[in-house]
């Protein structure tokens, strides 16, 4: 079967069969991951430039070696060394990024809609690691991998998803794909943490930490940037976790072994209690590893727009 | 009547719902206005116009023609080309130039640059600068510029801060017969955000600016315009907010008058969606509901004018990530033909679409035709039927940033004459 898209800028272009064929294409590759010999020679000869037009350390990473372990040759641009600092546009850091014929480009930007202004103008793939507070499609679809592992299916389930909703291409991203795949999706946040009209997602919202985990069958923490109390979205850190802090009572209170996931980097005692990031419901190292495969799934369909890997 | 010059046959005078006349010019001025003889004839010129409407000249208050500083985006002869055509017989020229018109010389640039490229017209009146630098601190000199040619003068871009600072410039220009005009938008409430607050500024991840931005200033105006007793016109109104407060301290007699755009008029924030820089303006594209609300303020009188807001933008300044683009829609080549779409939707009669492009003459006291003898011979001849693209090619501004490009169009301007001269 042949994968239909070019580009992956929001999980909104993905249909549900889309999605599953992701997951299950990330399942196969699991299991080369874990063998002693972690290279399989699907994507050789292919090039994958990283634009991390942001700091990332995981993200970067997690494609570097997503692409390495498929044979891929992956090139890094940081913005700090990059031409951005010259004060290029980015039209023309893509034209030339594009001159050299990769076949595809990850870029981190913090512009909202930085991955599309690339893919209308690039033929070759554009897959989007974050950009602005738009999306982060790579995310979510390892975060559904990671919840897919618990549970096989999402629907019907309900996520909680806390903390910096506004700014976060995360909850974007989730908000989405969970809804799409028949999740119910709960929000918490102070009212300066929400997005605008919120009533017009397919969530519920709450500001009580202590009300919204009843009943949560998983809970997705967001890192609290620390610049949002400078523009004056809350007091302070210590109101904050007062109000908004996973810890181990409040998740009590949710659903049995409800798992609980995180970005990262956490902030340990904001948004999330040190006890809980290590609690056997944590699971965000499980998240840092369906990283790796999800982006090798990413990576082998869009660059071979096929979708059965190479076993190997 | 005295021998006229020109004679203008035939065409349908918009709004009248009389049928056809003649139009007699002599030395730029009207003459008189009879029904259409058709088998008349004249010792002077005719120019026969059947099928045509005929407009006054249009007047535009609110344009950025960019020079001096940035040429690249316009200057004022290309600004004044695209205003000839799109029906302009008078443009009001913003001070947020490069150097900032607020000393006389840089007026008399702008009116010397005037002159050498469109000798006979359209004629511009540049508008002075609020505060010096445009820096919200210090009143520019108001005598001066008016000397110089300014007929109003404003912060427009940087509203002043310093609430008693914009009482004195109100107060002081209120002497000198100058009317402030007021870009109406909160310091602190998402300034220059270039796309409203709501529905898509939440799925596209974009710092949204809400309504009450615009409208909290709005009421600052209108609360000082009705205790100053001193007049204060409202640029570039977007939102239903505003407008009831504009038709509340209109009704308790302030001095208040307002303009809005066709932007406004005929778009939403959905047109942003994509990223779409060129739907990014300052205000921002409001909702359909905002949109409804301005067309009734237009039509009822709370809202007095359209405006352009002409905001040209070279294309590689629009080529950016939304966050990064300049706000601004290129309007001097379309604002006629959009208006007109109202007309033709139902929403504005002609009577209607003549006030918002003229009445601004009335408000800072330019020349203005009203078809009375003595009144300056400005007519513009309309084709309402006539259907065109808004290419790149069509529009005579250096700039083409509008998220009108390429749409089809009905209606244009088939000729402009200004003081009985026909300039295009």
């Amino acid at each position: 079967m042949s994968w239909p898209h070019k580009d992956l800028l929001c999980v909104s272009q993905l249909s549900a069969g889309d999605v599953e064929n992701v997951m299950r294409t990330a399942d196969s590759f699991q299991e080369i991951n874990a063998r002693p010999v972690k290279k399989v020679p699907t994507l050789r000869g292919k090039s994958v430039v990283l634009f991390f037009a942001e700091p990332s350390t995981r993200t970067k990473t997690s494609f570097d070696i997503a692409g390495k372990r498929l044979s891929a040759d992956t090139f890094s641009l940081a913005k700090s060394s990059s031409s951005l600092v010259k004060g290029e546009s980015l039209k023309d850091t893509a034209l030339t990024l594009a001159a050299m014929n990769p076949d595809a480009i990850v870029i981190r930007h913090p512009s909202s809609g930085a991955a599309d202004f690339l893919a209308r103008r690039l033929k070759c793939s554009i897959i989007n690691a974050g950009d602005g507070w738009h999306a982060h499609p790579t995310q979510a679809l390892l975060d559904l991998f990671t919840l897919r592992r618990i549970w096989g299916s999402v629907a019907g389930k309900t996520v909680l998803i806390l903390g910096d909703i506004a700014h976060s291409r995360v909850a974007r991203s989730n908000v989405l794909l969970l809804g799409m795949l028949g999740a119910n999706v709960k929000l918490c946040a102070p009212k300066t943490l929400l997005p605008a009209r919120p009533e017009s997602w397919p969530v519920t919202t709450c500001p009580d930490l202590d009300e919204a985990v009843e009943g949560a069958d998983a809970i997705m923490c967001l890192r609290l940037q620390l610049e949002r109390q400078q523009a004056g979205l809350l007091p302070n850190l210590r109101e904050y976790s007062r109000r908004f802090c996973l810890t181990a009572e409040r998740l009590a209170k949710a659903n049995p072994h409800a798992p609980v996931l995180h970005p990262g980097p956490i902030n340990r005692g904001v948004e999330i209690a040190s006890e809980v990031a290590d609690s056997v419901e944590s699971r965000i190292l499980d998240q840092v590893s369906a990283g790796v495969h999800v982006r090798m799934a990413l990576l082998h369909l869009y660059l071979t727009r096929r979708d059965a890997p190479a076993a190997g | 009547m005295a021998a006229p010059d020109l004679v203008i046959r035939g065409a349908r005078l918009a709004g009248s719902g009389a049928p056809a006349v003649d139009l007699y010019l002599a030395h730029g001025r009207v003459l008189g206005l009879e029904t259409h003889d058709p088998g008349r004839a004249h010792d002077a010129p005719a120019v026969e116009a059947g099928g045509l409407l005929l407009l006054p000249g249009l007047t535009d208050c609110h344009v950025h023609l960019r020079e001096p500083g940035q040429e690249w985006k316009e200057d004022v002869a290309t600004g004044l080309a695209a205003a000839a055509h799109g029906g302009f017989a008078n443009v009001m020229c913003m001070a947020n130039t490069k150097p900032v018109n607020d000393d006389a010389s840089v007026t008399a640039l702008m009116l010397d640059k005037a002159r050498l490229s469109w000798p006979r017209g359209p004629r511009l009146f540049p508008v002075g600068a609020l505060t010096v630098k445009l820096k919200g601190e210090a009143l520019a000199a108001f005598a001066e510029l008016r000397e110089a040619g300014c007929k109003a003068v404003s912060n427009d871009g940087l509203p002043v801060h310093n609430t008693e600072l914009f009482r004195r410039a109100v107060e002081y220009a209120s002497d000198l017969g100058l009317i402030v005009i007021d870009h109406c938008e909160d310091p602190f409430l998402s300034p220059g955000a270039g796309i409203n607050e709501g529905l898509v500024s939440s799925a596209l991840g974009l710092r949204g600016q809400p309504t009450a931005s615009e409208a909290i200033q709005v009421a600052r105006d209108c609360l000082l315009a009705a205790y100053l007793q001193a007049p204060i016109h409202l640029a570039h109104i977007s939102c239903r907010q505003s407008v009831e407060i504009i038709a509340r301290a209109k009704e308790q007699g302030a001095p208040v008058t307002a303009e809005t755009c066709p932007h406004y008029l005929l778009l939403t924030e959905e047109a942003v969606t994509g990223y779409n820089t060129q739907a990014k303006v300052s205000p921002p594209l409001r909702t359909s509901d905002d949109a409804a609300a301005l067309r009734e303020g237009l039509r009822s009188g709370v809202i007095d004018i359209v405006s352009t807001d002409h905001a040209p933008h070279a294309a590689h300044e629009k080529e950016t990530p939304f966050d990064e683009a300049p706000n601004g829609i290129s309007g001097l080549d379309s604002a006629l033909a959009l208006t007109w779409r109202l007309v033709a939707e139902g929403a504005l009669s002609e009577a209607d679409l003549v006030r918002a492009l003229t009445k601004g003459a009335d408000i800072f006291g330019l020349p203005v035709n009203r078809f009375a003898p003595g009144d300056p011979a400005d007519v513009v001849l309309f084709d309402p039927n006539l259907t065109w693209t808004l290419t790149e090619q069509e529009m005579r501004s250096k700039s083409k940033n509008t998220p009108f490009l390429n749409t089809r169009l009905t209606g244009r301007c088939a000729g402009l004459y200004v003081a009985g001269k026909k300039i295009v």
